[in-house]
């Protein structure tokens, strides 16, 4: 039947041929792999899905689930390449002041109207305008228009040349034809049962229990498959584990304790496969540049050399994770693999520090200089555990140099409120998500360090500013790495935060589900690959 | 008795006010906002996203404007929308409240069916051995912390024996089921929910009832009926009962706030799709209207609840009903 519809709208006989033999060999890798679209992946989810509009979505069940139904117009590769979704091919002209999109033909979205580069320019004409309230606006402020030049192309003009835009425009595109003339998106229909182009479509939302969406048959690249995708909400993790264990749900994510010493039973080693990948994240200690404490940089050095990183990843994560120099995810190609850091040296702190003139006069154990103690508060937010056993272990670190540290550890909110907000800090544990896309910018630009930026340790230094924008208006890969990486060791060196860690994601997903290739990009990125064979299939309905 | 009823309820108006502008004064005094929770050192977000979510929702005006907007809302049954995914507050709490309503009917059900006859059993055999036992586990019942019983038996019901499902009101192919088999998996999901409520409820109850029946059990027409040769089980049933339940029925309608509150942390722990979790969720998410919403409604189910109470007593108790007529 989908066989015969496909041959229909091909007219000329070579393409038939091409498209027979293709369909042919899909079977055939399809039978030979056992695959077919059946059985249900459950997952779990801590909190409900909000809105279903991806460039509103702002928490991770309604972006994961955006995910599955909406395209971009380029998407991430298994190794973390920009490569095309919706759009085929691009070109990049005018220095990067102009870059045309070629889309993919034939694309149909869910309720099988055909998408066109009406859609594209209408998605992010909503983005740009201040009344949507896009939380990612800033990510487009340099797009200047947005024209469709046909049916299937679309030319974006920026302001300024924008090498990041390559990425950011993987942002899902809504149809017009259901959205247009919606005044308030959030309250629309289609952002509580969303239709998209992507591998699966929406089925059902049963408020504050599941939401269910179901394979979409004729996705462009092949059917997914998994024939249902299910969202359970469990707002307890300890509980989503036994879950686990008992087979209602066939994935989460593992905290160390969990990973390490929990799956170490027969019922869970029969059932669940454990995967491990460095994740998109680093922790950090940052210190408040405005503090006089933190102005010399040898104190800075030295309180960076005397962590051992080993040690707090081996006790605090159990070993589920990799030391860390730069603000760039490891791994990359603009992660500077030459910069040192600062692997533990305790006498070269203390020699660094003597050097700045923090000596133990009165020998109780803690420096001073100028009459003052070298002691202040290290700071970290509640709901962390990982982040409070790594201060705790820092604490007793720092000590052995001479350094006194009180450990406070505040609730979130109230956090960012009396600390972040208002510079009111000495030193901070917290960590960075890495987007695909290494633009330090909105971290480490001094522009940032102005009310609200994220450069809350207001760090400046004019030749990293100057390396971040050449970085920006950079199209060239080569050139991209050469500046990161020299980004990468201008920072280290003058280290205005210590480096802690990666940690690894940890899930750990049901064995009956194979396919799955731990990438760079995690596990998620082929799950439409993914598939259960026939005699383990669970859920049969 | 008419005029007793209206006098009570006018005196819910006066109550609900305040509680709502305590509730609203204790929302706002906490540190931080809903945009800081949601946007927070958040490198993909803009910096102006905070102060057009704050715009939006009107959180950039004084707190006193703030608080007369939700009251002048609130004389129309407007709770606003919640901030999390703009949905009408009336609407995601009345979608949520029979799950709520259910399971605490169920278990108030059950902690009356079980408490009563264990506190008469108690006071009757007063001193007993089944006195000593009955008295040690209510109250290690009430002692023990909720979630962790809760963990322990998932654990052992859930995961090791599989007799029982371990979250959630319904599993997901529920749609895929006949109604039977629906109701069969609603009551098999409530049972753990069921037990750890009623096991933390049942020590107030029992005791309660346990020191009515002691003293009622000490009274002259408890002597009296003796004497008259009544068979003793008649004698407890019936003479001593009826009048041992009078203080029940007001501890009843008291245990409403205790279920509901405890509804906060049970609903989050088994994933129950009820007004509790709702509530929990809105709370950490710094969701205002939401937290108003159900903090407003818990107190109207805690006042309906009490008053409710307060008339069946008056009901059964003649001398309460014809105090008004002096």
């Amino acid at each position: 039947m989908r066989l015969k519809r496909a041959v229909k709208s091909v007219k000329r006989p070579l393409a038939v041929i091409s498209v027979v033999a293709f369909l042919f060999c899909f079977c055939v890798l399809v039978w030979a792999s056992g695959a077919g679209t059946r059985d249900a992946f459950v997952g779990a989810s801590i909190g409900e899905a909000r809105i279903l509009v991806p460039f509103l979505a702002d928490d991770t069940a309604s972006a994961s689930i955006c995910g599955m139904v909406y395209n971009g117009l380029t998407r991430i590769d298994k190794n973390l390449n920009v490569t095309g979704d919706l759009a085929e091919s691009w070109d990049v002209a005018r220095g990067g002041m102009e870059i045309t999109f070629f889309l993919r033909k034939g694309v149909k979205w869910h309720d099988g109207e055909p998408f066109t580069s009406a859609d594209v320019v209408f998605t992010y004409e909503k983005i740009m305008d201040p009344g949507t309230g896009c939380p990612y606006a800033a990510n487009f402020r340099d797009i200047e228009s947005v024209t469709a030049v046909g049916d299937h192309t679309v030319k974006f003009s920026f302001s300024r040349p924008y090498a990041p835009a390559l990425v950011k425009l993987g942002m899902g595109i809504i149809p017009k034809h259901l959205f247009s003339g919606i005044g308030d998106m959030r309250s629309s229909p289609y952002a509580r049962s969303p239709v998209g182009t992507g591998p699966y479509r929406f089925e059902e939302w049963q408020r504050g229990r599941y939401l269910i969406l179901k394979a979409n048959y004729d996705y462009y690249e092949h059917s997914p498959g998994i024939k249902r995708y299910v969202q359970l909400i469990i707002p307890d993790q300890s509980v989503q584990f036994l879950e686990l264990l008992s087979g209602g749900i066939d994935s989460m994510e593992l905290n160390p304790y969990q990973y390490r010493l929990r799956s170490d039973t027969d019922l869970f080693k029969n059932e669940i496969e454990k995967y491990e990948y460095l994740s998109h994240s680093y922790t950090y200690i940052g210190y408040n540049l405005r503090d006089p404490l933190f102005s010399d940089v040898r104190v800075r050095q030295a309180l960076s050399l005397a962590i051992d990183p080993r040690e707090i990843v081996d006790s605090v994560l159990l070993g589920l994770g990799e030391p860390c120099t730069g603000p760039f995810l490891k791994g990359s190609a603009y992660y500077n693999d030459s910069v040192p850091g600062y692997p533990y040296d305790m006498e070269k702190a203390k020699r660094l520090l003597e050097d700045a003139g923090w000596v133990d006069t009165d020998e109780d154990g803690i420096l001073e200089k100028d009459g003052r103690e070298l002691r202040f508060v290290l700071a970290t937010n509640q709901g962390s555990q990982v982040r409070e056993d790594a201060a705790t272990v820092i604490q007793r670190q720092w000590a052995g140099i001479g350094v006194k540290v009180e450990i406070q550890v505040v609730a979130w909110a109230a956090f960012l409120d009396h600390f972040i907000d208002k510079k009111n800090f000495q030193a901070v544990i917290l960590g960075w998500t890495l987007p695909v896309d290494p633009d330090p910018d909105p971290i480490w630009h001094s522009r940032a360090s102005a009310p609200g930026g994220l450069n809350f340790v207001s760090y400046s230094d004019p030749e990293v500013d100057r390396l971040i924008d050449e970085g920006r208006a950079e199209f060239d890969p080569g050139e991209r790495k050469r500046i990161y990486r020299e980004i990468h060791r201008l920072i280290s060196e003058d280290a205005p935060y210590t480096f802690l860690f990666f940690p690894y994601a940890t899930p750990a997903v049901n064995r009956r589900f194979k396919g799955i290739e731990p990438a760079p990009a995690g596990i998620g990125y082929n799950f439409i690959d993914w598939y259960v064979p026939e005699d383990e299939v669970r859920y049969k309905f | 008795m008419r005029r007793y009823v209206i006098k009570r309820l006018l005196l819910m108006a006066p109550m609900l006010i305040g509680i709502s502008f305590i509730l609203f004064a204790v929302m706002h005094l906490a540190p931080g906002d809903p945009s800081s929770i949601r946007y927070g050192l958040n490198p993909e977000v803009s910096d102006s996203a905070r102060a057009r979510f704050n715009s939006m929702y009107g959180l950039d005006k004084p707190i006193s404007e703030q608080f007369i907007g939700w009251m002048k809302r609130i004389a129309v049954l407007d709770l606003g929308r919640s901030l999390m995914d703009d949905a009408p507050v009336r609407e995601k709490i009345l979608s949520r409240l029979p799950a709520t309503l259910l399971l605490q009917v169920v278990s108030l059900a059950v902690i009356f069916c079980l408490a009563l006859p264990i506190g008469v059993l108690s006071a009757v055999r007063k001193d007993s051995v089944f006195d000593r036992v009955m008295t040690v586990s209510v109250f290690v019942g009430y002692a023990m912390p909720a979630f962790w019983l809760a963990l322990i038996l998932i654990m052992v019901f859930g995961v090791r024996l599989q007799w029982l499902p371990i979250s959630g009101m319904s599993p997901w192919y529920a749609q895929y089921l006949s109604l039977p088999e629906n109701v069969l998996t609603l009551a098999r999901h409530m049972v753990l929910p069921v037990i750890v409520t009623a096991f933390g409820g049942l020590a107030g109850l029992s005791r309660y009832s346990r020191a009515s029946m002691i003293e009622v059990l000490g009274e002259n027409y408890i002597l009296t009926a003796r004497a008259k040769g009544l068979r003793e089980r008649r004698v407890i049933l019936v003479h001593a009962l009826k009048n041992a339940l009078l203080p029940i029925i007001t501890i009843l309608g008291l245990t409403l706030p205790a279920l509901i509150s405890g509804s906060f942390i049970f609903e989050t722990i088994f994933a129950w799709p009820g007004m509790g979790r709702l509530g929990y969720e809105a709370v950490m998410n710094y969701d205002y209207p939401m937290v108003m919403g159900v903090g407003l409604i818990s107190t109207l189910l805690t006042l309906v609840g009490v008053f409710l109470s307060d008339v069946a007593y008056a009901l059964v108790d003649p001398r309460i009903r014809l105090e008004g007529r002096k």
